[in-house]
């Protein structure tokens, strides 16, 4: 099973089971959800943006390993950034899980380099990306009534 | 009867003949779709290859040969599900368009506001979402037959059946196999149960069609529904059984080309059926090479199928019960299981799982099953899934259970 530890790297299996910021954030002021049909696999991303920067954020939901952690080492990235650095920091991931090439850097985003050889998976390894992303899109909501 | 040898049959099929991720196949996704025998092949080649013509339109020979072929399809479908009159049966592309077509063409014209639409809580979402959506659309009422039991005790609850079965109750749908939880209803009981207030009945045989003996007069259904696919035969081919008076007194479903009797510029006579539900030039090689398929499962014998798969089924439910933090989805004691079993690993998300089977070269399907809303009540966000056919052997169980142990000391980290 060698492909499979290089996808399943300690990294993944670390923040699946230990997931960083996991659980509804009431302070959220923006909010969305993914999912991906095929699988079933959910995830909700709750973002409270203080001026132009993520002050918080928090993510729920239910799927594989891989969309799991993908969630969780999203969120420990995203903390403190602007809409355009997490864009940026989304470019970097989705181009290491779709082409394998990892940052020369030893990083906690190189773990999911091994997606790129199960191109089914690619789609869980953006889930909770795509879902933050959509979040800082969206309208602000009322964090009261969240 | 004698029993099938079972491992020469297995030859009969050259795609479990291969190596995946270096391992010899071992193919336990038949519920999705089954594998086909050669001689299915075959006749799909010799159909195109020597036969190929539209139908019921020309007067050359290969026409006349390619319309007694798809006839013959129509009578040998017929005698397949037990229906006396091979008008009977109209083919489509399978069990999700013969629901849609009952759906569209029996539902717009039947259903108003006041009625109710009865259909159960296991359903897939092909004979969930056509209820759903013409319900909407005629204002009449849905409601569903729940799914009760623990785990492994799983079946419809019957009395609350009973208290549904109202006389508004105008039509009953319900699957004769599920595909997430491995029951096989009583279809003759639950119809018998519908014919009582008078609804009429369909039923969903994509998952038995192709495991056991399935008659639609034993089973005393209106319609049902059926895909080749699933029983050794090519996709794109199944068919709907649906009781004659009822379906010649049902509206087109679709309109065009070999449905009609007469067309003027501002009106149309159509055909009966089965005709008048078949527009269009229809699947006639599908259909041909869909008679190998039946001849091939009658040969080996329905009934020896159902108990093979259901022999394979019980010895994994059994081996998988060993794993520790398992889930196993199944019937209650005394309901038969169709041949495949569902489970969930405490430590292990199904994709996972499904993932790392298919390294092993095991292939198997993980997710909702196309069927959210029962996956939610059971509280269950996905299930792993082995589903068994004639093909499939012990050792191939063996392999299955080798693999999901690996899975959980992995994913457990123990
Ligand atoms: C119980 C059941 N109903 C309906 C269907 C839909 O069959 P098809 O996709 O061939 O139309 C399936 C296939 O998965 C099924 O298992």
């Amino acid at each position: 099973m060698s492909d499979l530890t290089d996808l399943y790297q300690q990294v993944i299996l670390d923040h699946n089971r230990r997931p960083r910021n996991r659980g509804k954030l009431p302070t959220a002021n923006r909010v969305a959800h993914g999912d991906n049909p095929t699988c079933g696999d959910q995830c909700s991303v709750y973002i409270r943006l203080e001026g132009d920067r993520i002050a918080e954020i928090g993510f729920d939901g239910s799927g594989c390993a891989i969309s799991q952690a993908s969630a969780s080492l999203m969120t420990t990235q995203l903390k403190g950034k602007t809409a355009a650095e997490a864009q940026a920091l989304f470019d970097n991931f989705h181009h290491i899980v779709t082409t394998g090439e990892a940052p020369e850097e030893i990083s906690d985003v190189a773990a999911f380099a091994g997606v790129h050889s199960f191109p089914a998976r690619i789609k869980c390894a953006t889930l909770g990306w795509h879902a933050a992303l959509n979040a800082l899109k969206s309208e602000p909501t009322d964090a009261s009534t969240e | 009867m004698s029993t099938p040898d079972w491992a020469a049959l297995r030859a009969d099929f050259p795609t479990l003949h291969q190596d995946v991720n270096g391992k010899a196949l071992v193919y336990l996704d038949s519920a999705a779709t089954a594998q086909k025998p050669r001689v299915v092949l075959d006749a799909l080649q010799d159909f195109y290859l020597n036969h190929n013509a539209n139908v019921h339109r020309g007067l050359h020979a290969l026409s006349m040969r390619a319309t007694d072929s798809y006839e013959a399809a129509r009578l040998r479908t017929a005698k397949f599900v037990g229906a006396a009159d091979p008008a009977e049966i109209v083919f489509t592309r399978g069990t999700t368009e013969s629901i849609n077509l009952v759906a569209s063409s029996w539902g717009a014209a039947n259903l108003k506001k006041g009625d109710v639409v009865l259909i159960t809580e296991m359903e897939h979402h092909s004979n969930l979402v056509p209820w759903q959506q013409i319900a909407l659309r005629t204002g009449a009422t849905l409601r569903y037959v729940p799914v009760v039991g623990s785990d492994a005790e799983l079946g419809l609850d019957l009395d609350a059946l009973d208290r549904l079965l109202t006389p508004e109750v105008k039509l009953f749908a319900f699957g004769h196999g599920s595909n997430t939880l491995g029951i096989v209803n009583d279809a003759a009981d639950l119809c018998a149960r519908a014919r009582k207030v008078g609804a009429i009945t369909v039923v969903d045989a994509a998952q038995t069609i192709g495991h056991q003996p399935v008659d639609v007069r034993a089973i005393g259904c209106d319609f049902l529904a059926f895909s080749g696919h699933k029983m050794a035969g090519p996709t794109g081919i199944g068919g709907l059984y649906g009781r004659k008076a009822l379906l010649d007194a049902m509206p087109p479903y679709q309109l065009g080309g070999g449905m009609i009797s007469v067309v003027d510029f501002f009106e149309t006579k159509f055909k009966p059926s089965p005709e008048r539900f078949e527009a269009g030039t229809p699947n006639v090689a599908d259909a041909v090479a869909l008679v190998a398929a039946m001849d091939y499962l009658d040969a080996v014998g329905r009934e020896a199928i159902a108990a093979h798969d259901r022999e394979l089924a019980a010895y994994a439910a059994t081996a998988l019960a060993e794993l520790p933090g398992i889930r196993i989805l199944g019937p209650r004691p005394g309901q038969p299981r169709a041949g495949l079993v569902s489970f969930a690993l405490k430590d292990a998300h199904a994709h996972d799982v499904v993932t790392f089977a298919d390294q092993d070269g095991i292939a198997l399907r993980g997710g909702h099953h196309c069927n959210q809303p029962l996956m939610k009540k059971l509280g269950l966000p996905s299930s792993t899934r082995a589903s068994f056919y004639l093909y499939n052997t012990r050792e191939e169980v063996d392999r299955l259970i080798v693999s999901l142990r690996r899975i959980v000391k992995f994913f457990s980290g123990v």
